[in-house]
């Protein structure tokens, strides 16, 4: 690109000197400067191979602000870091102190090309298109679009490895009618008392670990976890289920550990408000008023499993939850 | 003084007299709270264990738990303090050894500080608290056997960090280093906690914190649990400066304000006209 002096130069302000263009000594002050910069750089490149080769990576460097860091990735971050902003540093302070700063004006070209060039690449096209036959020969041209379009097909094919659709699996949880409640990761059945007021405990169903044995099958973990919490009687409000026969048992309510926004584990409790937070977007859920949503964006109150005790007096379910758990899906209604 | 006051209108002066007033303010408080904390000093007293607590506690406790520990409950429904009837002398520890009673000032949490009582006199008091209802003493103060987490194998320690993940996590994120809870309220950093109150806050479920009984979360399972939540301390750091371990948002957060403000200093030097 050429730098046009043009004869628009009286529009510029004057140009005014650097300290560096009149004055020799500032001049040679700004060369030590830039030299130095990139002198600095070399050492931090040197320093950064030393580091490599002799800082264990074991190592580990306790450092104010940082805390305790490891000396290997710390010393090769350090020297890499100057070393590059070094260079950066001089190229632009060589630039500024020294390199001509005297203002110019370029002219910009007019945009597009000039007529000349378009008719000679219109000719061209039409050379081509005339030469390959694609309009005299209809069948050759309309085959190429059919396999064209044809060969976007298989990718829509592929889609069809999602499925099958799920049926009723997303319905139903593996809690069936006396199935004892256990608690998770130690798999112990739980006695009523066993839980003081403002317990709680993170339940899963007997037979989570027997389910869990068959290869990949996750998707009975991912639906049937439960909280248990056990609250003073008067304290609750309402609950769900029938009115005469409420599905908690002696203040201890359970209800399904899957957040109905997009299916978080929530087992945030805050026992003296009995609001059940879900750590991802912050639904609280009001486990004194069946569950409901106080806040955030799920749109249903938690699912509650009633619950009873077995003859050897431990909790059981008293059958599956009556909704399906977990976020909303496209057929739930 | 004229000096000072021909720069009353800058436009720094409101931020410094802010600035001042700020300065006296917490050193006032700071010099009140230091003599306050001074005069619950340790004392002589020939007398048994729960006398000693009686007294501390008609002392420092008994305007918000009530003279005989029962409680202060306003008529319109707010609870200036809860009873303390029942609720067993690992609770006392928790809540004195730690300093997070007594309260400061009434308010969503009651923070961790500088504890008032000596060990003594939290043995004291917790003697006393146990002996307002001697039937039902509630938990005891867990016995060093009960959280030592020195002889734990590779495999109790992965069962603690599974329960921690269950359990504790949803709170006190998943490295231990406390969260946010609603209104003001917060679980705090596990990281430095002594594996006593660890213990003692699990079995008594302090402020908005669940209980975690032994019944369903046994010694064991609470033992695995300190020795993960002690391994986590231990845990190097390669990288440096962990933000909290608290995830995309604050590492974002970062780099948009200091990352890119930093950026923009340098393009700003970069465009500057050298003189």
């Amino acid at each position: 690109m050429s730098i046009e002096h043009s004869s628009h130069s009286e529009d510029l302000p004057p140009h005014v000197p650097r300290r560096a263009d009149t004055d020799p000594r500032a001049a040679k002050r700004a060369e030590r400067q830039v030299g130095l910069l990139f002198i600095a750089s070399s050492l931090a490149t040197v320093g950064f191979i030393v580091a490599f080769v002799f800082i264990s990576t074991e190592d580990l460097l306790d450092l104010p602000f940082f805390g305790n860091v490891s000396a290997s990735n710390f010393a090769l971050g350090l020297f890499m870091g100057v070393a590059l902003f070094a260079i950066g540093a001089g190229a632009i302070h060589w630039a500024k102190k020294l390199m001509s700063d005297v203002e110019v004006i370029n002219e910009r070209h007019p945009e597009g090309s000039d007529d000349e060039s378009r008719a000679a690449a219109l000719a061209e096209y039409e050379r081509g298109r005339d030469e390959s036959g694609f309009t005299r020969r209809p069948f050759i041209r309309n085959s190429l679009l059919l396999s064209l379009a044809l060969a976007g097909i298989p990718a829509v094919v592929l889609l069809r490895d999602l499925g099958p659709l799920p049926g009723t699996v997303l319905r139903h949880t593996m809690w069936t009618e006396d199935m004892r409640i256990l608690t998770a990761e130690t798999l112990q059945p739980i006695r009523p008392g066993d839980l003081e007021i403002g317990t709680l405990v993170s339940g899963v169903p007997e037979g989570i670990d027997l389910v869990l044995e068959e290869e990949g099958n996750l998707n009975e973990l991912a639906k049937s976890p439960v909280i248990l919490v056990r609250m003073d009687p008067t304290d609750i409000k309402a609950e769900q289920g029938p009115a005469d026969d409420p599905w908690g048992y002696q203040g201890i309510l359970c209800f399904s550990k899957i957040c109905t926004h997009v299916g978080c584990p929530i087992s945030l409790y805050e026992q003296q408000t009995h609001h059940l937070l879900c750590p991802c977007h912050q639904s609280t859920f009001d486990l004194t008023d069946a569950a409901n949503v106080i806040f955030g964006p799920a749109a249903r109150a938690l699912p509650q499993l009633a619950i009873s005790v077995d003859t050897d007096g431990y909790l059981v379910a008293r059958g599956d939850f009556t909704q399906p758990v977990g976020p909303s899906f496209w057929e739930r209604g | 003084m004229t000096a000072l006051l021909a720069r009353r209108r800058s436009k720094f002066a409101t931020a410094a007299v802010l600035l001042v007033a700020l300065l006296a303010m917490g050193g006032a408080y700071s010099i009140a709270s230091s003599a306050s904390r001074a005069q619950a000093a340790p004392r002589a007293d020939t007398s048994t264990q729960v006398e000693q607590g009686k007294k501390l506690f008609l002392e420092g406790c008994s305007t918000c738990h009530g003279a005989g520990g029962e409680g202060n409950f306003q008529p319109d429904g707010t609870v200036a303090g809860p009873s303390l009837i029942g609720v067993g002398a690992a609770a006392v520890d928790f809540q004195v050894s730690t300093g997070r009673m007594p309260l400061a000032n009434p308010g969503a949490q009651a923070p961790q500080k500088t504890p008032v009582y000596t060990p003594d006199e939290v043995a004291a008091l917790a003697a006393y608290i146990v002996s307002l209802s001697p039937a039902d003493p509630g938990p005891a103060i867990p016995t060093s056997d009960m959280y030592d987490y020195s002889n734990l194998t590779p495999e109790e320690l992965a069962l603690g960090g599974q329960l921690y993940r269950a359990n504790c996590s949803s709170c006190h994120n998943f490295a231990g280093e406390g969260g946010a809870l609603s209104a003001g309220k917060y679980a705090p950093s596990l990281m430095g906690v002594e594996p006593r109150i660890i213990y003692e806050a699990m079995l008594t479920g302090p402020q908005s914190m669940p209980v975690f009984p032994d019944t369903t979360m046994r010694v064991q399972d609470k033992q695995a649990i300190i020795g993960y939540i002690k391994s986590l301390e231990t845990q190097p750091n390669p990288g440096g400066i962990d933000l909290g371990r608290l995830g995309p948002v604050t590492e974002g957060l970062l780099l948009w304000t200091l990352g890119l403000g930093l950026m923009i200093a340098v393009a700003v030097w970069i465009g500057v006209k050298a003189k």
